[in-house]
């Protein structure tokens, strides 16, 4: 092949990718009141019940809601990247077949992975952006260290990608009719072990569980999110955070691209 | 140069010791429609799998428009087209924007995806439905939207698998007529079916595969002709009549009769035919008398011509698969 085909060729690839993209894009514009509902209302509920019920009865000590909140933008970013890859593409490989078209389309067919990972971790990112200023008036009196803030946008950013990661990797793991497993077992887990509720450092009581919430990626989301934002709660070491969340989406990008075209080929 | 090009092509999966696809070798010309004929799990779907990109051969090759499928199947992708069974659509869209993303995938400027969708809305009697939700079009309906998909980034080989299950007369004769238009209009289109008779109206040729392996390729009509003992002769007797056990006995015992099948009957008519093991017309006479000297009330009496069929079942037996 010539240069110039060969570099004609690379341009219709990217060219059907971000067409692929641009279709999501729409799809999610055409649904925003229902993708709001989706992202919103479980977290601001969470956000109510533990940041300010709770704390107007007595039950947390002032000063939880601090901790809470970074928490909670992490939970979002990288859960909402989960679900937004994993269950679309359940429902792609069994009942839709919607996929298929995406399939055909003149890329190569790891590139609809790549492609459906990054469109699930732009909607965990949005999704998280969003509970900021929603949890600030929910709140009041948040207090951030903004000189942290570049590194908390890092955590959030590597957290949707690290989110969409696993999600791609459950999404095609699990067989469709065992979609009720993704929540009870791998979800809920999920939610409860990842630190956005407590600051990981503080576990040296609960060894046991200190060491259960390393093996979660959301725990290095939701300490390098509060280490930057509120230096001074006892907070995990930011490179450690970068390191793990750079290595948890490596494995499960290349795990999930795998078992992606194991799904999709023949 | 072939539209289609399979040579010596083999699928064979982990957890089954038959191949699924077993040195299956045929070729497509340009702008011929070729039926791939097949009982349940003779390997069709396989094949049109591998050819579309979508399945990974385990040995042999196939070309669509001079490209290896397993080489290159980003070029592959933009030379074919697949109209699958079960609707694939995309119900985020609706079906106007259904083709044009489709478009868009492959590529297409905005202006010229605009232009063809409504083109090919108009073509396959969608008009009035662009903006209809995929959930709310009839069966028909999705399924000429899905041919219209198929045709907007101007495939060279046009795959349908099972083009008219499901579908109602009205929209079978005229899912047929568009298929012909396209050889007009040199699109190579590959049609997987097991309706015999849609088989032997729309294709040049027709290839018979089963157990993975190609049985016999031919025009229809040659395959007819080819048949051993194709001459038949079907003879319909009122319903409220004798019973059929006795129709059978007394017409099976004509001299040339080889063997006696029910064929229909629904209509108030009980229909039979008539296997000769030599000149079928030959039956005629022996075959009214019996009847006559009988007293059975005859409606219909004619020379039956063999069918692809026939052919088919000669050829991959009568067993349930």
């Amino acid at each position: 092949m010539t240069r110039t085909a060969q570099r004609s060729n690379a341009a219709a690839r990217l060219r059907a990718f971000t067409a692929v993209l641009g279709r999501d894009v729409f799809v999610t514009g055409r649904e925003l009141p229902s993708f709001l509902a989706q992202v919103l209302v479980q977290p601001v509920a969470m956000l109510f019940i533990f940041g300010k019920v709770l704390g107007s009865l007595g039950y947390t000590q002032p000063g939880y809601a601090q901790i809470l909140l970074p928490g909670m933008v992490a939970l979002n970013a990288f859960l909402v990247a989960l679900q937004n890859t994993s269950f679309p593409l359940v429902l792609d490989f069994s009942y839709s077949r919607e996929i298929e078209d995406r399939l055909l389309a003149p890329m190569p067919v790891s590139w609809v992975a790549v492609e459906k990972m990054l469109f699930g971790a732009a909607r965990g990112l949005f999704a998280a952006l969003l509970m900021i200023p929603l949890g600030m008036w929910m709140l009041g009196e948040i207090r951030w260290e903004l000189s942290g803030l570049w590194f908390a946008v890092l955590c959030m950013v590597l957290g949707s990608l690290t989110g969409a990661t696993v999600g791609m990797t459950v999404g095609t793991a699990v067989p469709p009719r065992r979609i009720n497993i993704i929540f009870a077992v791998i979800l809920a887990p999920l939610m409860f072990t990842g630190a956005t509720q407590f600051p990981w450092a503080q576990l040296g009581s609960l060894r046991w569980f200190q060491v259960l919430c390393a093996f979660n990626p959301l725990t290095y989301v939701s300490e390098g999110m509060r280490g930057a934002l509120l230096p001074q709660v006892p907070h995990m070491s930011p490179w450690v955070c970068l390191v793990a969340l750079v290595a948890a989406c490596a494995l499960f990008g290349a795990l999930g691209v795998k078992l992606f075209l194991r799904r999709a080929l023949d | 140069m072939h539209a289609v090009e399979v040579a010596d092509l083999v699928k064979s999966y982990p957890k089954n010791p038959a191949p699924a696809v077993d040195h299956l070798s045929f070729q497509v010309q340009a702008g011929e429609i070729f039926g791939l004929l097949g009982p349940n799990g003779a390997g069709k779907t396989t094949t049109v799998g591998v050819l579309t990109t979508r399945v990974l051969p385990s040995g042999g090759t196939a070309k669509v428009g001079g490209v290896d499928v397993a080489a290159d199947p980003v070029s592959a992708r933009r030379k074919v087209a697949v109209v699958p069974q079960r609707v694939n659509l995309d119900r985020g869209l609706n079906a106007r924007q259904n083709l044009v993303f489709h478009a868009s995938y492959h590529g297409l400027p905005r202006r010229e995806r605009n232009r063809l969708a409504d083109e090919l809305l108009e073509r396959m009697g969608l008009a009035d439905k662009r903006t209809a939700r995929v959930d709310d079009l009839s069966g028909g309906q999705a399924q000429r939207l899905m041919i219209a998909r198929a045709l907007i980034h101007r495939p060279e080989v046009l795959f349908l698998d099972e083009p008219s299950t499901g579908l109602d007369p009205q929209a079978r004769l005229f899912v047929h007529d568009r298929v012909r238009e396209l050889r007009g209009e040199g699109v190579t289109v590959v049609l997987t079916t097991h309706d015999m008779d849609e088989a032997e109206k729309l294709s040049d040729r027709v290839g018979i595969v089963d157990h993975g392996r190609l049985l016999t390729l031919d025009t229809p009509s040659a395959l007819i002709k080819a048949l051993p003992g194709s001459g038949t002769v079907d003879a319909a007797v009122r319903a409220d009549g004798p019973d059929e056990q006795r129709v059978r006995e007394l017409l099976g015992e004509v001299a040339g009769v080889q063997q006696v099948e029910r064929i229909g009957g629904a209509d108030g008519q009980l229909r039979l035919r008539l296997y000769s093991d030599g000149e079928p017309s030959a039956l005629l006479g022996p075959v009214a008398r019996v009847l006559d000297e009988h007293r059975l009330p005859v409606t219909d009496l004619s020379l039956g011509s063999a069918s692809l069929e026939d052919v088919f079942i000669e050829l991959t037996g009568r067993e349930l698969r």
